[in-house]
C-alpha cells in the first residue's frame, strides 16, 4: 500500500492576514445577493409535484362516475397506524354498480394518524384509493382533520382506468351464460 | 423663517438642531435593523420580510414596493417593542439594569455632535461645515465619548446577575480596550500630516476633509485611503471590533453566550441596545468617511466647490451655488458614503464567521497593535522628511 505523504503547505503572509479569503468570500456572497432568491413564496407559488408523489389519500370514481370502492376493508386492515375506518353497507339498487355486493356506508381517514405510507393504495384490489397531490392539510379541530367519505371523493375526483375490471367481469359472465 | 431661527437664543438653536439630528438618526438606526435583515436574506437567497402591510393601505398603487422592502414590518416591530410588556427579572440589579440601555444611547448620540455632515460655501468661497458643534478637538471628542459606550455593555452584563451576560460584558470590555489602542494609533498619522509645523494645530474632522478637498492641479485632494492604506485598513478592522460587529461580535456571540450582554433584556430596552449599536455604526462609518474617504467630496481630486462650479457651468443655473443647494448636495454625498459603509458592515457580517475569543485578542494585541505602531513610526519619519 502506497502511502502518499502530503506535506501541509504553510500559509503565505497574505493568507495569514485572512484578507484575500475574506474578499473572496465577499465576492461569493455578493453574487448570491444579486442573484435570484432560491425560496418559493409559498401560498402564491406552489412547488411542482413530481409523479408518484404520496399526498393525502383519496377515494376515486371510475370514468363512468361509479364508486370504485367495494368496501373490502383490506386498506383498513393493512393501515399501519389504523387511520382508516370503514363501515360497509349494501349497494343501493339502481346505482349502476350491480356487479358488486358492497359499498362503503362510511369511509373515514383520520389524517392525524395517517403516515402517508401508501400501503392502502398498494393493497386495494379495486384501485379505488390513491395518494394524490394534495400535501397541505389543516383544520381547527381534531374532528376537522378526519376526512369523511364525501370529502375523500371530492379530493379524489375521477382518474382514468385502464382495466375496466367490472365491464370485463360482466362480459365474461354474459359469455359464460351464468354466474361465474 | 430663517430670521426667526437665527433670532432665537443660541442654546435653543443648538437644542433644535440636536433634536432634528436625533430625529433623523434614530429612525435611520432603527431602519438599519431592517436593512440588516434584508441584506442577510438576500445573501442567503431569501426574499426577507416582505408580507406586512396595513390592510387599509393596500389600495394605493405602487405601495407593494414598500411592502416588499419590509418597511411596514419595521414599523410593526417598533410598535411591538414599544407596547409589549417590559420584563424586569427578579435577580437583576434594578437600577443598573434599567440604566444600561440608556447609557448605551447617550454616547452613541453624543458623538454625533462633533461629526460634520456636509458643508456649504460661505461668503468669500470659504467652506463652512454643517455640524452641531464645530469643535477643534473633533476626533478626540469622538474617541473619548465613543469609548464610554462600553460602560453600557459592562453595566448590562454585570447588572443582569447571570453568567452569560456577565461573560459578554467581560469580553466586551477586553475587546474594546484592545482595539481602541490600534484605532487611535491608526489615525494619528493623518493628524500629523495635516498639522504642518507652523500651522495652528487642530484635531477637527472638518480640517481633515478640507485637506482632502483639493484638485489635481493644486497638488492635493488625494483621499487618505490612497495615501495611508494601512491606516485605513487598521481603522476599518478596529471599527468592526469597536462596534461589536461580525467577525468580532464577542459580546453577543449568540452561539456560545445565548445573547451575551443583552440575554436578560427584552422589549424596548433590548431594542435600545440595537438602536445604539446601529447609531455607533453610523458614527463609525461617518468618521471613516471623513478620515479616509474624503468626507463630502464626490470623487478624489474633485472637491465639492469644483463640482458645484461644474454643475453651474454645465446647466447655467445659479441655484447650484446657493448655500442651501451646496449644503444638500454635500449632505447627500456624505450620507451616500455612510450608507455604502454600513452596507459593507452588513455584507461582511453575513459573509465571515466569528473569530474565536483568543483569536480576537491575538489579532488585537499581537498583529494590529504592532502594525499600527510601525505604521505610525514610518509615517512620522516620512512626514518629518516631507514637511521639513
Amino acid at each position: 500500500m502506497a502511502v502518499i505523504q502530503v506535506k501541509r503547505k504553510s500559509l503565505t503572509l497574505m493568507e495569514r492576514t485572512y484578507l484575500p479569503q475574506i474578499l473572496g468570500a465577499m465576492k461569493t456572497t455578493l453574487g448570491y445577493l444579486l442573484g435570484p432568491a432560491e425560496t418559493m413564496e409559498y401560498p402564491e407559488q406552489r412547488p411542482a409535484i413530481p409523479p408518484g408523489y404520496r399526498g393525502v389519500p383519496t377515494l376515486i370514481k371510475d370514468p363512468n362516475g361509479r364508486e370504485k370502492c367495494v368496501s373490502c376493508q383490506l386498506c383498513e386492515f393493512v393501515c399501519p397506524p389504523k387511520a382508516i375506518r370503514i363501515t360497509p353497507g349494501s349497494v343501493k339498487p339502481g346505482a349502476g354498480i350491480d356487479q358488486v355486493e358492497k359499498a362503503p356506508q362510511a369511509f373515514d381517514i383520520d389524517m392525524l394518524r395517517c403516515i402517508y405510507c401508501g400501503l392502502c393504495e398498494e393493497v386495494c384490489p379495486e384501485e379505488a384509493i390513491f395518494l394524490q397531490n394534495q400535501y397541505s392539510m389543516s383544520g381547527y379541530s381534531r374532528a376537522e382533520m378526519v376526512n369523511h367519505k364525501d370529502r375523500l371523493y371530492e379530493l379524489g375526483g375521477t382518474l382514468p382506468d385502464s382495466h375496466f375490471k367490472w365491464e370485463v367481469k360482466k362480459a365474461a359472465e354474459e359469455a359464460s351464460g351464468g354466474h361465474h | 423663517m430663517s430670521n426667526f431661527f437665527f433670532g432665537l437664543p443660541s442654546l435653543v438653536q443648538a437644542l433644535l438642531k440636536g433634536v432634528v439630528v436625533i430625529a433623523i438618526v434614530f429612525p435611520v438606526a432603527a431602519a438599519c435593523s431592517m436593512a440588516e435583515r434584508k441584506v442577510c436574506a438576500w445573501i442567503q437567497r431569501r426574499p426577507g420580510p416582505n408580507r406586512t402591510i396595513p390592510p387599509m393601505l393596500t389600495w394605493i398603487p405602487g405601495i407593494g414596493i414598500i411592502q416588499r422592502l419590509g418597511l411596514f414590518q419595521l414599523a410593526a416591530d417598533g410598535g411591538k417593542f414599544l407596547f409589549k410588556e417590559e420584563p424586569l427579572p427578579d435577580h437583576v440589579n434594578k437600577l443598573y439594569y434599567t440604566l444600561a440601555p440608556v447609557i448605551a444611547m447617550v454616547p452613541a448620540f453624543t458623538t454625533l455632535t462633533v461629526v460634520p455632515f456636509g458643508a456649504y460655501l460661505g461668503s468669500g468661497g470659504s467652506l463652512v461645515p454643517i455640524v452641531l458643534a464645530n469643535v477643534d478637538v473633533g476626533i478626540l471628542a469622538v474617541f473619548a465619548v465613543a469609548s464610554l459606550g462600553i460602560y453600557s455593555l459592562i453595566l448590562a452584563g454585570w447588572a443582569s446577575n447571570s453568567k452569560y451576560p456577565f461573560l459578554g460584558g467581560v469580553r466586551a470590555s477586553a475587546q474594546l480596550i484592545s482595539y481602541e489602542l490600534s484605532m487611535t494609533l491608526a489615525v494619528l498619522p493623518i493628524f500629523l500630516w495635516i498639522n504642518e509645523p507652523g500651522s495652528t494645530g487642530s484635531l477637527s474632522l472638518t480640517r481633515v476633509v478640507e485637506f482632502q478637498s483639493g484638485t489635481w492641479a493644486s497638488g492635493g485632494g488625494e483621499w487618505f485611503l490612497f495615501t495611508m492604506p494601512v491606516s485605513a485598513l487598521i481603522f476599518a478592522i478596529a471599527l468592526f471590533a469597536e462596534t461589536n460587529r461580525q467577525p468580532f461580535d464577542m459580546p453577543e456571540s449568540e452561539s456560545d453566550l445565548v445573547g451575551g450582554f443583552h440575554t436578560e433584556y427584552g422589549a424596548f430596552k433590548w431594542s435600545l441596545f440595537f438602536v445604539a449599536e446601529y447609531a455607533n455604526m453610523i458614527v463609525g462609518s461617518a468618521v471613516f468617511a471623513l478620515l479616509f474617504l474624503g468626507g463630502w467630496n464626490l470623487l478624489p481630486w474633485v472637491p465639492l466647490a469644483s463640482m458645484v462650479g461644474w454643475l453651474h457651468h454645465a446647466t447655467g443655473w445659479g441655484i447650484w451655488l446657493h448655500p442651501l443647494a451646496v449644503g444638500l448636495i454635500s449632505i447627500a454625498i456624505f450620507v451616500g458614503k455612510i450608507l455604502t459603509t454600513l452596507f459593507v458592515f452588513m455584507w461582511v457580517r453575513w459573509t465571515v464567521p466569528r473569530f474565536r475569543y483568543d483569536q480576537v485578542m491575538k489579532i488585537g494585541w499581537q498583529k494590529l497593535l504592532p502594525l499600527s505602531i510601525a505604521n505610525l513610526v514610518a509615517y512620522a519619519i516620512g512626514i518629518a522628511i516631507l514637511q521639513k
